[in-house]
């Protein structure tokens, strides 16, 4: 579905990215786990478009899309939930559920899509008239997955989705993402939430100043030494 | 009473005029954060298409218009990919300071172009006075004008609130990076944003012109700087503010000529600009808004 090879970023002088390689295979959850500054963001970042890597490729299945402008790339069937959501606050939440569907033209079938995404939400549609702004962290985070999935993409990307929430909005939220992979959507999940994030995964990256460290299966990394001495404390 | 009527009318008739114009500063701030200072400019080009179309092409009024808003948007959308877009990720003031050589560049142009020497619009519209009660007059012209910018302004507002093009200009003026991710063309909608806020100026400066019967090549300067003063008055980036604002500034400004004096006209208009500035700094529909992390 998507592979990175040998990806590297710069941020001026700083190398930020070091050679990073990785793959997501269609229908698996994958997690990209690591500490602050590890290059986690990055890495989407650049995935997705919105940063031009100095050198690697990447590929969305089986396509090139390195160097593709980032408003090309949902088009291409990848979605992403960005860190902190960046719901447009200003608009309703229907608005925004409408910006999700803004490349679609299949008028009835995104009737339906956002039916599907209020019955995963009823919250949402509670509170479908109301600015995007003032909702909490938890509601807005459901936004920017709802809006994320209005583009009915094949592979979703998500950003630190736990930041922020209570345990019990967290649950709730990584209970969604199952549901969503269940669907048929392959997830890419980057996350500081390394508990959380290797129990809902199939497969698991750890990053450590822009370079991956160690890799397999998420059970297995649960309960690996240096995984639970780093990060599940 | 019947005085007081009478320069209300007075006002909405200019005000409408200059509520047209700070359409175009506040949706270009909204949208990039640049206070446009070419855009009274913009309004003395769309002047000049209007006259030439209805002083040597003969076309009717309607057709000038539409020509003139065609033209301007054009020149609008040349002047962002030319000046503006290669400082997008440039400091603010660097595209500021290039805004006002972009508007000393277009008045010097147009002087050298078509001379100093001010231009007499053609009467396109036979003016009539049309009495509405004893000492109460509107002229057809302001109806026209003021009907002309009411109905502009009611279209915008449904193309921001309702059409996609609008949503992906609400979009991209509140997160550039998010719009990318929603698949927006980022490029594209600001193009757009200047192609509209400058066919609306083409509208105001071509009423103006036809208001004060000439054209000339820094004609565009005092509207425009009045425009941008009801843009701040009403709340930059605030699509009904500017409108408010437009209105707001024209009722000052014929109240004190009717009133006080003529030649204290300007300073009133631009002294309640900082009354309200002092008392509300976001101006009168702007939000000092707290963002949510």
């Amino acid at each position: 579905m998507l592979k990175v090879e040998n990806l590297n970023v710069y941020y001026g002088a700083i190398h930020a990215l070091k050679g990073l390689s990785f793959e997501v295979n269609k229908g698996e959850i994958v997690t990209l786990i690591g500490a602050n500054g590890a290059g986690k963001t990055t890495t989407l970042h650049t995935v997705s478009g919105l940063l031009k890597p100095t050198e690697g490729s990447i590929s969305l299945m089986d396509k090139t899309i390195t160097g593709v402008e980032a408003h090309k790339i949902l088009g291409m069937g990848m979605a992403q939930v960005p860190e902190g959501r960046r719901v447009f606050a200003k608009m309703t939440v229907q608005e925004n559920l409408e910006m999700g569907a803004f490349l679609r033209t299949d008028k009835a079938e995104i009737e339906e899509s956002y039916e599907n995404i209020y019955r995963k939400f009823p919250r949402l549609k509670e509170r479908r008239k109301q600015l995007a702004g003032t909702m909490s962290g938890g509601e807005q985070q459901m936004l920017a997955m709802g809006r994320a999935l209005m583009s009915k993409p094949d592979i979703l990307l998500m950003d630190e989705p736990s930041m922020g929430l209570a345990p019990i909005l967290v649950k709730e939220i990584f209970d969604t993402i199952v549901e969503v992979n269940k669907q048929g959507v392959t997830v890419l999940l980057v996350e500081q939430n390394a508990h959380m994030a290797l129990s809902i995964a199939d497969r698991a990256y750890v990053l450590e100043t822009g370079k991956i460290v160690l890799e397999g299966n998420a059970k297995e990394l649960l309960d690996h030494e240096d995984v639970k001495k780093a990060y599940l404390g | 009473m019947a005085q007081f009527i009478q320069q209300v009318i007075n006002g909405l008739n200019v005000g409408s005029i200059y509520a047209l114009i700070a359409l175009g500063y506040t949706m270009v701030y909204g949208i990039v954060k640049l206070i446009n200072f070419a855009h009274g400019d913009i309004l003395m080009i769309g002047a000049y298409f209007g006259f030439f179309a209805l002083a040597t092409f003969n076309v009717p009024f309607g057709l000038a218009l539409v020509v003139s808003m065609i033209l301007c948007a054009l020149v609008g959308m040349t002047i962002d990919r030319l000046a503006y877009k290669p400082l997008r990720n440039a400091p603010r003031i660097s595209a500021l300071i290039t805004a006002l050589g972009m508007s000393m560049l277009l008045q010097n142009l147009f002087r050298l172009l078509f001379g100093a020497q001010p231009r007499r619009m053609p009467a396109v519209i036979a003016l009539k006075r049309i009495e509405i009660a004893p000492g109460i007059a509107i002229s057809n012209l302001a109806i026209i004008t003021i009907l002309l910018s009411v109905g502009l302004m009611l279209l915008l507002e449904f193309i921001v609130k309702k059409t996609k093009t609008g949503k992906a200009m609400r979009a991209v003026s509140e997160d550039k990076s998010a719009a990318k991710l929603m698949g927006v063309n980022v490029d594209k909608t600001i193009s757009i944003t200047f192609a509209i806020g400058s066919a609306l100026g083409a509208v105001g400066g071509l009423l103006y012109a036809i208001n004060y019967y000439q054209v000339e090549p820094y004609m565009g300067m005092m509207p425009g700087l009045k425009a941008f003063v009801a843009a701040v008055l009403g709340g930059i980036g605030v699509i009904p503010g500017a409108m408010l604002g437009g209105f707001v500034i024209g009722l000052i400004e014929t109240l004190t000529k009717g009133y006080v004096s003529t030649t204290w006209a300007d300073a009133f208009v631009f002294g309640i600009l900082i009354i309200v500035l002092i008392f509300k700094p976001a101006g009168i529909l702007g939000k000092n808004t707290r963002e949510k992390v």
